[in-house]
């Protein structure tokens, strides 16, 4: 995973509270066996109509949401099924970051498991966000900032040792192998 | 020494490294429960690092997903329709041959759908953590065990490691008292505990269900209720095991036997929270109070009793979009809503008790004029015990569709599927939109109201069908 410390893009904003994971990534989806190339079928639902072709309005469809690294949802967005295809055909539209004022927890997990930042903000500053789309604003992942280009910055909660992972671009998988002393000794104190 | 919850006392047996400021817990999982869906990668993983399964006896797999639910496909004698489907099957099979775990192939006649399947053989035990990529894992709670869904990097965690990367969650008790009043199910208690919680009520926090309510319910019951624990955005879902739970368990394939059965029995007597425990967060529910639910909007906090309107809310653009996606109008009656379809089954309701109620109210009448009704088993030893007691020929002759088990309607991605704008009352947990298939309308309700809809052709209450 490449180290993740400061992203700076413009937002795309989806106001609507509980975005589940079935709209990120309808089920019909889930098929694939591999998790690449997901990106195309994101929204997929909202995205196309019934013959297929992009609906203009969808602001994904728009030539602004173009290079934009930052989703800004409404509240509860990830909620439902745990299907890691959510995160993962997020992160292959090229989002690094979702904002939201609350965010599920199983998609909150599986986000910070694939380099994509799963951002908690006060209503005041989402209200700000929700109000400006296509802002330019920095995610400082260090810091644990997030600056808005009129000038205030928030810091945002995030899990310590997700934060660790993500800046030096190592992963979970690595850290829990080298326990492997301590599950052989809870295992062995275990059967006894 | 401090009161513990049920919830404490589960985290504190399974914690190989406890948490610190710098690191989360590494939490040792008792049991994983897989399908086809949401492990390839993880297999994949294991794969391209050259890692083993750690301890495959604790792996379990089914099929169930994107599993056909017709017999002439599931057994061959047609290919499989979904041709990306057939292969994720293929797949699968090939994974749990390669890393040496156990699995109940698509023609197995154990197979089914997970959460149904792992208490159905006595995997699911008090005390255990058990873990599955499906957010529904929560149902397994009903027994008094820690169950959580996780992604696919979790699940090739879990197959690398047996353990995970946790923080606790924080708790929160729901309490519940008086009688379900006669025709009121536990699926119409937990849509009520969704309403009142919200759909994000129950983020960050592991439920436990607690009162007399909850105390005299059925295994069945009590898994259709933390089945939805989800819904209303909860970790997991608990319910401390009792007598009911032990009964429910005693001589089933993989619970303890003789000595042992009595020795885990004994263990699993200590997993209460104890009096005078505190949770972060109470909610308390009078069930007296309840009625038949169903819902009206596109997530499962949006409910009405049977005899309400759908809400009259003015200025909210989310709500609007939900009740046109819907085609509904604010202030009408759900009671009496044309239906096309309606489907009995998924790991919320396709227990055997669940056909049973279904089946008392459509005996002797007929399904309406245009309307399909599917029903389901959520198991395939399931659906032997129901075709023993002849529910398959109460449900056919009534003019529904009886199938083999699997997730089937649920979602949208084994061929069984609702049309475009058509409305279906579902037994199953979401109705999200497109989740039965793209532009699907889901109702959600009780297998009893499930069958009396099926009847009427409309949205019904059951009330007046229970003799």
């Amino acid at each position: 995973m490449d180290p993740i410390r400061l992203i700076r893009s413009r937002t795309v904003v989806m106001p609507g509270t509980n975005i589940d994971t079935d709209q990120i990534m309808p089920a019909r989806f889930l098929t694939t066996t591999t998790r690449d190339g997901l990106g195309k079928h994101l929204f997929a639902d909202w995205r196309y109509d019934s013959q297929g072709k992009p609906i203009a309005d969808f602001v994904l469809n728009q030539a602004e949401a173009v290079g934009c690294q930052i989703l800004v949802a409404g509240r509860n967005i990830g909620c439902g099924s745990s299907r890691e295809h959510a995160p993962w055909g997020l992160y292959d539209f090229g989002f690094r970051a979702v904002i939201s004022t609350e965010i599920a927890d199983i998609f909150r997990s599986n986000s910070l498991k694939n380099g994509l930042l799963p951002i908690v903000v006060d209503a005041a500053t989402h209200q700000w966000l929700i109000d400006h789309p296509g802002a330019e604003v920095v995610i400082d992942l260090e810091a644990r900032r997030v600056s808005l280009p009129n000038g205030t910055s928030v810091e945002f909660p995030i899990e310590s040792f997700a934060r660790y992972c993500l800046l030096n671009g190592v992963d979970e998988t690595g850290y829990l192998l080298s326990q492997d002393a301590a599950i052989s000794a809870f295992e062995k104190r275990r059967a006894s | 020494m401090t009161p513990t919850t049920l919830f404490d006392k589960i985290w504190a047996e399974h914690e190989v490294v406890p948490e610190t400021t710098d690191t989360p817990a590494v939490l040792y999982i008792d049991l994983h429960l897989t399908h086809e869906v949401t492990t390839p990668q993880a297999f994949s993983m294991l794969r391209s690092r050259g890692l083993k399964v750690r301890d495959p006896k604790r792996t379990f797999a089914t099929m169930d997903h994107s599993t056909p639910t017709l017999a002439d496909q599931l057994f061959g004698r047609v290919p499989i329709k979904l041709e990306s489907a057939a292969r994720q099957i293929e797949q699968f099979d090939v994974n749990c041959r390669e890393f040496g775990i156990e699995l109940l192939g698509v023609t197995h006649a154990d197979r089914g759908i997970v959460h149904i399947i792992g208490p159905e053989l006595g995997l699911t035990q008090p005390g255990k953590t058990i873990v599955c990529g499906d957010s529904h894992t929560s149902t397994h709670g009903a027994f008094g065990a820690l169950a959580f869904g996780i992604g696919t990097t979790e699940v090739g965690h879990v197959l690398a490691t047996q353990c995970l990367l946790q923080r606790k969650a924080k708790s929160l008790a729901v309490n519940v008292e008086g009688d379900l009043p006669s025709g009121v199910t536990a699926k119409d208690l937990i849509l009520a505990i969704i309403q009142k919680l919200g759909v994000a009520g129950g983020t960050g926090s592991v439920i436990e269900y607690r009162g007399s309510t909850i105390r005299g319910l059925s295994m069945d019951e009590r898994m259709t209720i933390c089945n939805m624990s989800i819904e209303a955005g909860a970790r997991a879902g608990l319910i401390a095991p009792d007598e009911t739970t032990f009964a429910y368990l005693k001589g089933r394939r993989h619970a303890p036997q003789g000595a042992d059965w009595d020795k885990a029995v004994a263990h699993w007597r200590t997993l209460v929270s104890d009096p005078g425990a505190r949770f972060d967060h109470e909610l308390h529910i009078d069930a007296s109070k309840l009625k038949p639910m169903i819902t009206y909007g596109t997530n499962p906090g949006m409910s009405v009793a049977i005899d309400e309107t759908v809400p009259v809310i003015t200025g909210d653009a989310v709500y609007a979009k939900a009740i046109d996606y819907m085609g509904l109008t604010p202030g009408q009656r759900m009671l009496g809503q044309k239906i096309d379809t309606v489907f009995l089954g998924s790991c919320t309701n396709a227990r055997l008790s669940d056909l049973e109620a279904a089946a008392a109210i459509i005996k002797g009448r007929h399904v309406a004029k245009g309307v399909t009704f599917l029903v389901v088993p959520g198991s395939q030893q399931i659906k032997r015990q129901a075709e023993a007691l002849g529910l398959d020929q109460i449900f056919l002759a009534a003019g529904a569709e009886w199938r083999e088990s699997g997730c089937s309607m649920c979602l949208g991605m084994n061929g069984d599927l609702v049309a475009r704008g058509a409305y279906c009352v579902s037994t199953s947990n979401r109705n999200f939109e497109g989740r039965q298939g793209i532009g699907s309308r889901t109702l959600l309700a009780s297998p009893a109201m499930a069958a009396a809809s099926a009847v009427a052709g409309c949205v019904a209450d059951p009330r007046p069908l229970l003799a």
